[in-house]
């Protein structure tokens, strides 16, 4: 690992300082990600801010009957917390998709919004990858690339977010607080994360010197008709191909409102509103409805070489994540077979 | 450049100890290496494998991703900190009664994890024991032998 100095952070404030007097610096958290990353050398910061230790750590209730998720909830707190779990049980499930209980002890909240891709080539130095290095090229196009995206790429990054919170986070609506040096500002989870374009190597619309703080989920938490359904190569401990936040309002058997994310398929959760509109006013057990919001949400997927079968993974998905969240037996993330 | 090496303070296995290290000592490193722990194994180094696993204020974590600076103050558990007045800790005896590892590479790390696991209480089923120790891999695959042996011990708890 390439040497760099430590200093803490006092405070919010102080963090805000501290980034803006050195452009080169990051700041650590749980480390799950930046640490090993650092080890790979594709991050060199001269130096980090630790920020494990500001009053980030709460869960709270917002006064509109929402929740308030400090930064630095760890991943683990977050999934096991009874408000979580009474309200947002879909997000309690994504948590806890992710990652092994070790890595969601350390994670944060924040820090999960922030983790980067895992494309085989962002990791390795050798070969070219915009994201990492921009304007060298993108080596997962035309390379080993059966776990990039298939929406929203562009010719310089078919790379994908990896994080299951997120496509939790993107179906229930919620809000990214951060301060900066003017100040906090709220961004809507679905502007909070970039497609790739041109400048691939920007993952988020954080400006540098901002701090994320909290996350706010809205009041209304789908707690009866759920799933997070997350299709991949091992049966635990392993990144999405494939998966699908699905939660479902329903008026006696007729979908009143709906909400669909895809993850593990774009740089970042997929949401398409037209997609849950169209599933508006169906029948709770109509699967031919189920597979239009599927094809509609995919219908502008593209594969390459190696991932041309998660179009038909995710439109399956889709459809068994819907039929499971309307039947209220959302997946299990113990008993893996997918029912 | 050479960053300033830092002075931190570990409990360890109950004892408090000094240490001075550079900022990207890992606690991993920082036990093995400056404490003589060697209890705790490297395995992977990425956080992939779970063969570092120690508790950190009770919880566990992947020694090999934590930044001993980072930790300054902390409550650290190695393996070598679980049996109590020479007698192992019952997660210990039942891997053994359970011949719960081949090479015994992973088996520190599997152990630490098991511990804290039970007393996490989120794991009942065995189908949640494998879930929840996920994040430790055995490549001699005794999967069966462990999940045996954390019930056993669940069963002492």
């Amino acid at each position: 690992m390439i040497n760099f100095e430590y200093a803490r952070a006092n405070d919010v404030a102080d963090a805000v300082r501290q980034i803006a007097a050195d452009p080169k610096a990051k700041f650590i958290a749980g480390g799950t990600n930046l640490v090993d990353l650092m080890k790979e050398d594709v991050e060199r910061p001269s130096r980090l801010i630790d920020i494990s230790r500001l009053p980030l750590k709460t869960v709270e209730e917002t006064e509109d009957g929402g929740l308030r998720i400090g930064a630095l909830v760890p991943n683990s707190d977050l999934a096991y917390h009874p408000l979580v779990g009474q309200r947002y049980p879909m997000l309690a499930s994504a948590v806890l998709a992710g990652a092994s209980q070790q890595l969601r002890n350390m994670a944060s909240t924040g820090g999960n919004l922030l983790q980067r891709t895992r494309c085989f080539y962002f990791y390795d130095t050798a070969t070219p990858c915009n994201k990492r290095d921009p304007g060298s090229g993108c080596s997962a196009i035309g390379g080993i690339n059966r776990i990039n995206a298939i929406l929203g790429t562009s010719d310089a990054c078919i790379a994908t977010h990896p994080s299951d919170m997120c496509v939790a986070l993107a179906a229930l609506e919620a809000k990214v607080h951060v301060a900066g040096p003017s100040g906090e500002r709220a961004i809507a989870f679905a502007e909070f994360h970039r497609l790739p374009g041109d400048t691939p190597q920007r993952d988020t619309n954080l400006n540098p010197n901002e701090i994320v703080i909290a996350v706010e989920l809205p009041p209304k938490g789908f707690p009866s008709n759920y799933t997070y359904l997350k299709i991949r190569d091992r049966l635990s401990y392993a990144f999405a191909l494939v998966s699908v936040a699905a939660a479902l309002e329903l008026e006696g058997d007729t979908i009143k409102e709906a909400r669909l994310a895809l993850g593990g398929v774009a740089h970042k959760p997929w949401r398409d509103t037209a997609a849950e509109a169209g599933l508006r006013g169906q029948a709770a057990n109509n699967q031919a409805g189920f597979a239009q919001a599927a094809d509609l949400l995919l219908r502008d997927a593209r594969g390459y070489e190696h991932n041309t079968f998660k179009i038909d993974l995710a439109r399956r998905a889709v459809v068994r994540a819907l039929t499971q969240a309307a039947q209220g037996t959302p997946q299990s993330q113990s008993d893996k077979k997918i029912r | 450049m050479a960053p300033n090496k830092i002075s931190i303070e570990l409990v360890v296995n109950g004892t408090a100890r000094q240490l001075t290290v550079a900022p990207w000592t890992s606690l991993l490193d920082a036990l093995r290496e400056h404490l003589d722990l060697t209890g705790t194994k490297k395995g992977c180094d990425h956080g992939q494998c779970g063969a570092c696993t120690v508790l950190v204020d009770g919880r566990r974590v992947n020694s090999c991703l934590t930044l001993a600076v980072t930790k300054d103050g902390a409550k650290v558990t190695t393996v070598e900190g679980l049996a109590a007045n020479g007698t192992l800790h019952p997660v210990q005896q039942a891997f053994i009664d359970h011949d719960a590892f081949q090479c015994g590479y992973c088996t520190s790390g599997q152990i630490c994890s098991a511990v804290a696991l039970i007393a996490e209480g989120k794991a009942k089923s065995p189908d949640e024991i494998r879930e929840l120790m996920s994040g430790n891999i055995c490549r001699c695959g005794a999967y069966p032998n462990i999940l045996a042996a954390i019930q056993q011990a669940m069963g002492q708890s």
